[in-house]
């Protein structure tokens, strides 16, 4: 009972300000914010998925092309409550290949845009493209992953103090995955997700829930210290969280014709992931493992980007992607600190030249890998 | 123990009802067609975003104002012509300037562009201006008149304020009148203006005679206008053609009120037209299809169609003619 009480009370609030109270309270205009979340070229149509994001009800009554007023359709409609969404329509002969701006108007007469930077075609559901899409998950994580984890036999024949050093290389690689998903998440949040909706703290939810929850699993399966299996199927499913993401972001990309499908691409994905395999198979120096476990690892690790690929290939929204994003950084920093749990017992240890040459190295090779990308 | 497990398990499903918003409405509608600019012809299960198709339903009638000329309350006074009218500005109408699309007007009886007045040459124009909006406005006349009947700096004062324009029609032309308190761009492209016309004394040739307001608006104030129209509203004669005939003189009384950009333009298809800049002579400057007017330009263009048929006219600055300056004439 005592629990409820305030819930009561809350309830009469919000009715009073919301209701009779709001005449007196209400100061100021209301300005809608529509966000144009998606924007893909179909063959002689141009389609933009609008959501209001705004703190009023709009009405989509326009749509244009480099700011020319087209004939267009709204579906299902162009009344939008708060967080509604709608795809306008704009018949259009688009260029392959040439930048666009793409807007809106609603009833007020307020024009929203969106700037896109090369026009190509989006990717029907059709085995060809899946094919493709595998291929390109398959190319930046599972293939690069299962290269770097062919370093274990090297890894196992180091002394302790090598060990230290490959294990807090590892720490360096995921610290800087962890804020390259973070910096990510940021920027589409900032690109496709509009204030009022408060993506960055979005991603903050995400990230703090993954990162519990994994805290949770790890402290029941007991792995969270030590070395061992455990530890290295944590590593890999906070890697395959963050591959999902990455998977996603380029499916996404490629599909809104942001990014150029190329070999160069994938190549540099592949050498930038393959160090993922290096954290995978550290904490596994001193065990010996099944080539059927292993397998499953990189499996784990790797095969995520393909799931991702395919859901960001053929059905993107920024807020789903975001929160991917979130969740595989929370994976992410929890993976850092059950190895430096185990590395690092104290801070004695952290000072060691072994484990901080490690922690920069892992940085620096991840930071100059990504300049490939 | 239950009873909390219980309650975070109420407020959770609370917190995530909000989500719910965000999936897909799958509400079924029936489907409707449209036709692109280029042709083709497009269905869709929702609705149709299309000036085109929707402009009948919006307040303002273009087809009423093409061709509506106020003459005023006439009496004589020592054989003098006088002509009287009255025109009360307000700054709190909100209207659909285009489908869909509501915008606060100030108005000059009502509606933007204001009246179109019209006298000849030497007679009295006696305005009775009534300024019911909530902010100061006047009406300046372009044209030859006494200094403190110029509209600028005798304010009229909001919520009543009245004051009385008298002078003699003069010279003989097409201009503009339109409100100068200041900020005066603002004042202007809200819709505060409309066409003053003075004829000759010995009169025109007979002809079907017609105003084009060349305006613009402004709705998301950002300094750039985002639809275009000849008499405001975009499409609407493309829509809805003007309706003429074979041979028959057309004389049309263009007044450029385009602000923020430069420079406007009318080009007419399948003709030429004689142009009269700013109809004070009665020798035309010009047998062209395409005229470029700055701010407040104006003139009478001239032309009969020899082929029956349906001809466009626009502005050859195509961006306007894309955000809806561009009509149809149907020669019958």
């Amino acid at each position: 009972m005592g629990a409820v009480i305030p819930l009561v009370l809350i309830s009469v609030l919000v009715w009073y300000v919301t209701g009779p109270g709001a005449e007196t309270i209400s100061r100021g205009t209301p300005i809608p914010d529509v966000t144009l979340e998606m924007v893909t070229f179909e063959e002689s149509e141009i389609r933009i998925t609008v959501r209001n994001t705004g703190p009023v009800p709009i009405r989509i009554v326009q749509g244009d092309v480099n700011d020319r007023i087209q004939p267009s359709a709204v579906e299902p409609d162009g009344y939008l409550e708060r967080l509604e969404t709608a795809t306008v329509r704009i018949p259009y002969e688009w260029n392959e290949g040439e930048p666009y701006n793409v807007g809106i108007t609603i009833h007020d007469g307020t024009r929203f845009d969106r700037d896109i930077p090369a026009a190509s075609l989006a990717i029907p559901i059709d085995l060809p493209r899946v094919g493709l899409l595998a291929l390109a998950g398959t190319y930046i994580g599972i293939i690069p992953v299962f290269i770097g984890m062919m370093w274990l036999p090297f890894i196992r024949r180091l002394s302790s103090r090598g060990l230290s050093f490959f294990l807090a290389l590892t720490i360096g690689l995921l610290l800087f995955l962890g804020i390259d998903t973070l910096e990510e998440a940021l920027a589409i949040s900032s690109e496709g997700i509009s204030g009022t909706l408060n993506g960055g703290l979005l991603i903050a939810v995400a990230a703090v829930s993954a990162f519990m929850v994994l805290q949770c699993i790890s402290g029941r399966l007991g792995h969270a210290r030590g070395a061992g299996f455990g530890a290295a199927l944590m590593v890999s499913i906070g890697i395959g969280l963050h591959n999902f993401g990455e998977g996603l972001a380029l499916g996404a990309a490629l599909n809104l014709g942001s990014l150029a499908f190329s070999a160069y691409l994938m190549a540099g994905f592949a050498i930038h992931n393959t160090t993922e395999g290096i954290a995978i198979v550290a904490p596994l120096s001193s065990h010996r493992r099944t080539m059927r476990k292993l397998v499953a690892l990189g499996a784990v690790a790797g095969a995520p980007a393909v799931l991702g690929a395919w859901t960001g290939g053929f059905s993107y929204s920024p807020i789903t992607t975001v929160i991917f994003l979130g969740v595989g950084a929370g994976a992410i920093f929890q993976v850092i600190l059950a190895i430096s749990r185990w590395i690092i017992p104290s801070w004695q240890e952290l000072s060691s030249p072994p484990v901080a040459a490690g922690v920069m190295a892992g940085m620096a090779i991840m930071y100059v890998t990504s300049i490939l990308v | 123990m239950r009873r909390s497990r219980i309650m975070i398990l109420a407020v959770s499903c609370v917190s995530i009802l909000p989500l719910a918003a965000m999936l897909p409405d799958t509400t079924a509608v029936h489907e409707q067609t449209f036709i692109t600019h280029s042709g083709a012809v497009i269905t869709t299960t929702g609705e149709v975003l299309d000036p085109l198709y929707t402009a009948s339903t919006v307040e303002f009638d273009p087809d009423r104002y093409l061709r509506n000329f106020e003459y005023g309350v006439i009496h004589e006074d020592d054989g003098r012509i006088i002509r009287e009218y009255t025109i009360i500005a307000r700054d709190d109408l909100i209207q659909e300037i285009s489908p869909g699309v509501f915008y606060n007007v100030w108005t000059y009886n009502g509606t933007v562009p204001g009246p179109t007045i019209r006298a000849t040459e030497g007679d009295i124009v006696r305005i009775h201006f009534i300024n019911q909006g909530a902010k100061p406005h006047t009406i300046h006349f372009h044209g030859t008149h006494p200094a403190e009947m110029d509209g600028v700096f005798e304010i009229v004062g909001q919520g009543g304020g009245q004051f009385t324009y008298e002078f003699e029609a003069g010279p003989v032309g097409v201009h503009p009148y339109h409100c100068h308190v200041m900020p005066l761009e603002e004042h202007i492209v809200h819709g505060l203006y409309g066409v003053f016309i003075v004829d000759p004394a010995e009169g025109r040739p007979p002809a079907d005679e017609m105003v084009m307001v060349l305006n613009g608006f402004d709705t998301d104030f950002d300094g750039e206008n985002n639809f275009y129209a000849a008499n405001t509203v975009p499409f609407y004669y493309q829509h809805h053609p003007i309706t003429i005939q074979k041979d028959d003189l057309i004389r049309i009384y263009a007044v450029n009120m385009v602000e923020f950009d430069p420079i406007n333009n009318f080009h007419l298809h399948g003709n030429l037209y004689h142009y009269y800049p700013t109809g004070t002579d009665t020798v035309p400057s010009h047998f062209t299809d395409m005229i470029t007017l700055s701010q407040t330009e104006r003139g009478i263009m001239e032309f009969s169609y020899q082929y029956p048929g349906q001809y466009v006219f626009h502005a050859h600055k195509v961006e306007f003619s894309e955000k809806g300056w561009v009509g149809t004439f149907l020669v019958q």
